[in-house]
């Protein structure tokens, strides 16, 4: 592991065990975020599943009725029948909060059509295109909690994804070159102890030897 | 309020017009392409999209995969299911898990 690069000195390694300390504390946080998370993703992914399943099941009912229809009616008169639609689908977009994950809430609401799908009279229609009709507005439910559940799955698999890259690398990366570097300062501290140490009693032999000499240069002149 | 918008062969977003979706019929990459980005800049919350047009602009639909809104979700077209519309769940699911283990059964 790469040792940072900083002067090895106590002050430093101060500032250095009080980083470690963060990170070991960030990585412990997010590492629950992220279970939590994970705990979450799964529940809503497995609901998305259903939903898509459903959903994929009403709208190829919905396919084969209009399918049916146009084999009945020619396209003019399908597109006729079709182009003046008697209701409008709007979304009130909410948001909820999953773990500090904004994720959309979606709240239909259809305008104008009051309980009647048909935009067109049903003289000039056949039943086909009625029951086709019918299927649609069937398959629009589950394809609308589809949307929302997807988009959800979507964005928490992004936060899981990124939380996961931020606990890897304090995990594998910043934490142990934290350690790494307190270790490196620490011995070269303690090093230095030792070569003052070893210095300061060089020094005391070196006093105590001269002072003996000068006593016995003293003894011999009396 | 935002609007709900589909993408895709005339056939299959046809029957969409009753139900006061904005239907956006697309044959070629292009459209689709410029579609999308057109209805994203607009207020379009959920824009639906059927399994062959969206083999036609795969990057721009993972570009707003990581956006709150919109919402862009495939769907069947009128030919059928070719699966790749649960194909993005698992793929949302690989992406956060690192394995497939929701579909493995």
């Amino acid at each position: 592991m790469a040792r940072l690069n900083v002067n090895p000195t106590r002050m430093e390694m101060t500032r250095l065990k009080q980083q470690l300390k963060t990170a070991t504390r960030g990585h412990k946080l997010l590492k629950d975020k992220l279970d939590e998370l994970m705990k979450q993703f799964l529940n809503i992914v497995r609901e998305n599943k259903r939903l898509r399943e459903e959903a994929e099941k009403s709208l190829e009912d919905a396919y084969q009725n209009f399918i049916i229809a146009q084999a009945v009616m020619s396209e003019s008169a399908i597109g006729e029948s079709l182009m003046i639609p008697r209701q409008a689908v709007s979304v009130k977009v909410g948001k909820k909060n999953i773990m500090s994950v904004n994720v959309p809430v979606f709240d239909f609401q259809s305008e104008g059509g009051s309980g009647d799908i048909y935009p067109y009279g049903l003289a000039f229609s056949s039943g086909e295109m009625d029951s086709a009709m019918l299927s649609f507005s069937d398959a629009m439910e589950p394809l609308l909690r589809l949307a929302e559940s997807e988009k959800t799955a979507q964005l928490l698999a992004q936060e899981i994804e990124k939380t996961r890259r931020r606990v890897n690398a304090l995990e594998n990366v910043m934490i142990p070159n934290y350690q790494e570097t307190i270790k490196y300062i620490s011995m070269k501290l303690e090093e230095n102890d030792r070569a003052g140490t070893t210095r300061m009693m060089k020094v005391k032999d070196l006093v105590l030897k001269r002072a003996i000499e000068e006593k016995k240069r003293k003894e011999a002149g009396a | 309020m935002s609007k709900v918008g589909i993408i895709g062969d005339k056939g299959s977003v046809m029957g969409f017009l009753a139900l006061g979706i904005d239907i956006f019929p697309a044959h070629e990459a292009d459209e689709v392409k410029k579609t999308i980005h057109k209805l994203a800049e607009r207020d379009y919350a959920i824009i639906y999209i059927t399994e062959e047009a969206s083999l036609m602009a795969p990057e721009s639909i993972a570009k707003y995969k990581d956006f709150e809104l919109p919402a862009i979700i495939v769907i069947p077209g009128i030919t059928g299911s070719m699966g790749l519309g649960m194909n993005e769940v698992r793929e949302s699911a690989k992406r956060a898990i690192g394995a497939d283990i929701l579909f493995s059964e």
